[in-house]
């Protein structure tokens, strides 16, 4: 059987790709919820946040009513703060702290109060931020992403005039291109960027890609200084025999397609395959079985404990019907008529612990073969090393190295996201966008 | 199985509780569903003169997502006729002779009016009478509820005339919207009433509707003060019932004791401080008459712990152990203890005692979670932390006494004994 589209009705793909996480249905709901929350002095799921929003006082303002004050105190720490309820790994971040943990009950749904707050601001388009007076400063930002659009809010609020270049036709970045359907749609993700940028001095230039429409050397002309937020590109190479074979495809771009398209165009096959088990691994996992696949199966080289998805992404992918293979590497794809029809993998085992401290898999000698037709590979995306040579930015295997304020080797470039860390979640981007535009504006004297 | 029944003044019930005088108690409908459930007795809600009642009748103060810790109304006496009233009261005591069936009342205030009111409720074969000297909205605007109960000499007045014609036993109930409730009370027992009961409810005003600023409970864009009851106000009605206890005139009659009950060890409370039977409204005007059963199968398992057999063995258990403060003991000291195993590192004590007791408490930095102990120090025992925790028993107080005999405030200054340094 082929790799085809339109396998579903569009009913059963409605369903398929409806809200994970729906939202509390009432104030009441809510208040229930906000209501438990101890707040906790020098909280622990303040201190989980990546950008520190103040969780308990957040959920306190929704108790008494004051939800503008609650979307005001998440937004002032983290401008993509709707987004963000939706797509965090919370039960390893803010919930997973929760005090309430520690007692053996469940910790308090942090995400889904900040939903709630946030998703009233953008709804009534509520105006939480006034512009400081223009300071005649202006900052380019490349990148419409979490950290290009974070680092844009406060240099704007600020008085700074920001222009954004952006390489696709939407901003959002991965929040719009790279993260599964169900988390967060892309009416939601534009509504948000629309949201972020109503704050006013923030001018997003689309479809500019940095290296083809635009240089480095003509931002820092025209700019009094240049914050770097490109993200990474495509899927690891998996270097396998094969792997140019049809029907062999990068998660970035499937996940994008089903992004960028509608579900019922996008094609999947009847046996899947994913290699990796991190979140872009489970994204594209259980978004082939929702759009149709008969069987997806997630092919990793080490063992649960060194997953780097949370538990929480793995019962999704279980949930919908993923079957996991542990210590399994793919070593080769065989095909026939130019098309991948199977997979054998080496089994492995755990050796030596590595530079990760993850003890690391080593090949036992045994091997097995998969049937496929679909092959997502989704190891880990490889960083714009040409595009960060080709502009003399100094870096670690295509990581921009910074400091800790997130300068670069170049005077006046600032950089932050996942063009450093070489992939994390949007919350950091986010946080690295704060702290860029924080040293921009000391490196402006604003 | 310990014997929970109630003897008040030879009015006995199978058990202490009574339903107070309001809207579960104002029908032969509601009455014999409350004994069917359970109830002990019944006070019927107070009859008198025909009024009319207004719409809206209630508010109520939530707190943190709990809904009614504190119930107002505005509502008046009986709105039904006397005549309805006396022939159902007549016909639920035949239908539950076992029951104690108390009957409110508030007459005009003649000695006619009394006297023909309580002939006409003995007429029923009611068991007892109660007093209402405490309705503190509505009927005082007459001259009545708690105008009667606010001044002494009038409340003996009344109590007089009552008197001259009660055959059954005579309960006063007395108003709390005074600075003290022993004065109405000494001067009701000196008067003659056989019994007390207390507490009405409290005026007050509930809070305020924030868009069109009118208080609740609203009737056509106004509002009046109202009566407050449930179980904000227990704190109160116990504190005022030791007084009654403690005062060697009113303490000689028996007292039903009213205010915010709403379960068995309410009722203990109130009955380790004096009170004979307690009277409950809020909590069935909450949940219904079915809060009854773990109140008898509460107070009987507690009952049977302690080695009580009846309820005689503990009423008043707990008035002696209330004192004046110059003679607590001023050695007695506690400082608090984390148990480190039980803490969840919420940082509520630390806070508490850094912003609203005595900078007390250590806080050691960690990610996520900081460690907090005790400055033993420095801690002056107050519970605050104690009473903050969020977790059972992970705070203590541990006593640490400042020298081992007892040696209160009077003492300690005759010896001119160094005071806190805190």
């Amino acid at each position: 059987m082929p790799i085809k589209n339109n396998r579903l009705t569009a009913e059963e793909y409605e369903q398929n790709f409806s809200d994970l996480h729906p939202p509390f249905d009432s104030r009441e709901s809510a208040l229930v919820e906000a209501n438990r929350c101890l707040f906790c002095y020098d909280a622990p799921c303040t201190k989980s946040c990546p950008t520190e929003i103040n969780i308990p006082k957040f959920i306190k303002q929704i108790s008494t009513d004051n939800v503008k004050g609650s979307a005001h105190t998440i937004f002032v720490s983290n401008i993509m703060g709707a987004g963000c309820s939706r797509v965090c790994p919370v039960e390893k971040l803010c919930e997973g702290s929760c005090v309430y943990n520690l007692m053996e009950e469940t910790p308090i749904s942090i995400a889904r109060l900040q939903r709630y707050a946030t998703e009233q601001a953008l709804q009534k388009k509520w105006k939480l931020f006034e512009r400081k007076p223009a300071t005649g400063k202006k900052v380019a930002i490349v990148g419409a992403g979490p950290a290009g659009l974070s680092c844009a809010h406060v240099l704007s609020r600020e008085g700074v005039d920001v222009t954004i270049y952006e390489k696709e036709s939407k901003g959002g970045g991965l929040m719009t291109y790279g993260i599964a359907a169900y988390k967060v749609t892309p009416q939601f993700c534009e509504e948000e960027v629309k949201y972020i940028t109503s704050v006013g001095g923030i001018n997003i230039k689309y479809n500019q890609e940095l290296g083809k429409h635009i240089s480095l050397a003509e931002l820092q002309q025209s700019y009094d200084a240049v914050f770097l937020g490109f993200g990474v590109g495509l899927a690891r190479q998996l270097n396998i025999p094969g792997e140019e074979l049809e029907g062999v495809v990068d998660a970035i771009r499937f996940i994008y397609d089903i992004r960028a398209d509608a579900f019922h165009t996008v094609p999947v096959g009847d046996k899947v395959v994913v290699i990796g088990m991190g979140m872009t691994a489970i994204d594209a996992a259980t978004q082939a079985k929702r759009l149709g696949a008969k069987e997806v199966t997630l092919v990793y080289r080490r063992t649960q404990s060194e997953m780097p998805c949370t538990e929480a992404e793995l019962d999704i992918a279980k949930l919908d019907g993923c079957s996991i293979i542990w210590l399994a590497a793919p070593a080769m794809i065989k095909g026939a008529h130019g098309k991948a029809t199977q997979l054998v993998c080496n089994t492995m085992q755990l050796g030596e612990p590595d530079a990760s401290g993850r003890r690391s898999p080593v090949e036992s000698g045994e091997t097995f073969t998969l049937d496929v037709d679909m092959i997502i590979k989704a190891a880990g995306q490889i960083p714009f090393v040409e595009l960060v040579n080709n502009n003399q930015l100094k870096h670690a295997h295509g990581k921009v190295v910074t400091q800790m304020n997130g300068s670069t080797n170049i005077p006046g470039v600032f950089a932050g996201g996942d063009c450093v860390n070489g992939g994390k979640e949007v919350v950091d981007a986010v946080q690295d966008g704060k702290l860029g535009a924080r040293a921009i504006l000391e490196y402006l004297n604003v | 199985m310990a014997d929970i029944s109630a003897n008040f003044l030879g009015i006995k019930s199978p058990n202490p509780f009574w339903l107070a005088s309001a809207p579960p108690t104002d029908k032969k409908i509601n009455v014999l569903r409350a004994f069917e459930a359970g109830w002990g007795g019944v006070v019927w809600k107070t009859l008198g003169s025909q009024v009319k009642n207004v719409s809206s009748r209630y508010s109520a103060v939530n707190y943190n997502g709990s809904k009614v810790m504190g119930l107002n109304n505005i509502e008046l006496i009986s709105d039904r006729p006397l005549e309805l009233n006396l022939r159902e009261i007549k016909e639920c005591i035949k239908l539950f002779p076992d029951r104690a069936m108390i009957v409110s009342l508030m007459a005009d205030n003649t000695r006619e009016k009394w006297h023909e009111l309580i002939a006409q409720v003995e007429d029923t074969g009611a068991h007892g009478l109660e007093l209402n000297f405490g309705c503190p909205h509505g009927m005082t605007e007459r001259g009545m509820g708690a105008v009667v109960g606010q001044d002494p000499e009038i409340a003996r007045l009344v109590v007089e005339w009552v008197m001259e014609k009660a055959t059954i036993p005579v309960i006063t109930k007395l108003t709390p919207n005074v600075h003290s409730v022993v004065p109405s009370g000494k001067a009701s027992v000196e008067a003659g009433t056989n019994a007390l009961s207390l507490i009405n409810t409290i005026q007050s005003v509930t809070g305020i509707d924030l868009d069109t600023f009118v208080p609740n409970p609203y009737v056509a864009g106004k509002s009046v003060f109202g009566g407050y009851c449930g179980p904000a106000v227990k704190p109160i009605a116990l504190k005022m019932l030791a007084t009654i206890s403690q005062d060697p005139v009113t303490s000689k009659v028996p007292v039903s004791g009213i205010g915010g009950v709403s379960t068995w060890k309410d009722a203990v409370e109130f009955m380790l401080l004096g009170a004979t039977t307690v009277q409950v409204c809020t909590a069935v005007m909450k949940h219904g008459f079915r809060i009854v059963e773990d109140m008898c199968e509460g107070l009987n398992n507690w009952m049977d712990e302690k080695g009580f057999k009846t309820i005689d063995e503990f009423i008043g258990k707990s008035v002696p152990k209330l004192t004046q403060w110059e003679e607590l003991d001023i050695n007695y000291h506690i400082v608090a203890n984390i148990d480190q195993n039980k803490c969840i590192h919420c940082g509520l004590c630390y806070i508490a005692c850094e912003d609203g007791s005595h900078q007390s408490i250590n806080l050691q930095y960690g990610k996520p979670y900081n460690t907090y102990t005790i400055k033993e120090d420095e801690c002056v025992g107050c519970n605050l932390c104690k009473l903050i925790c969020p977790v059972d028993d992970c705070i203590t107080m541990v006593e640490q006494r400042k020298g081992p005999e007892y040696i209160n405030w009077k003492e300690f200054q005759e010896r001119g004994m160094p005071l806190n340094d805190h």
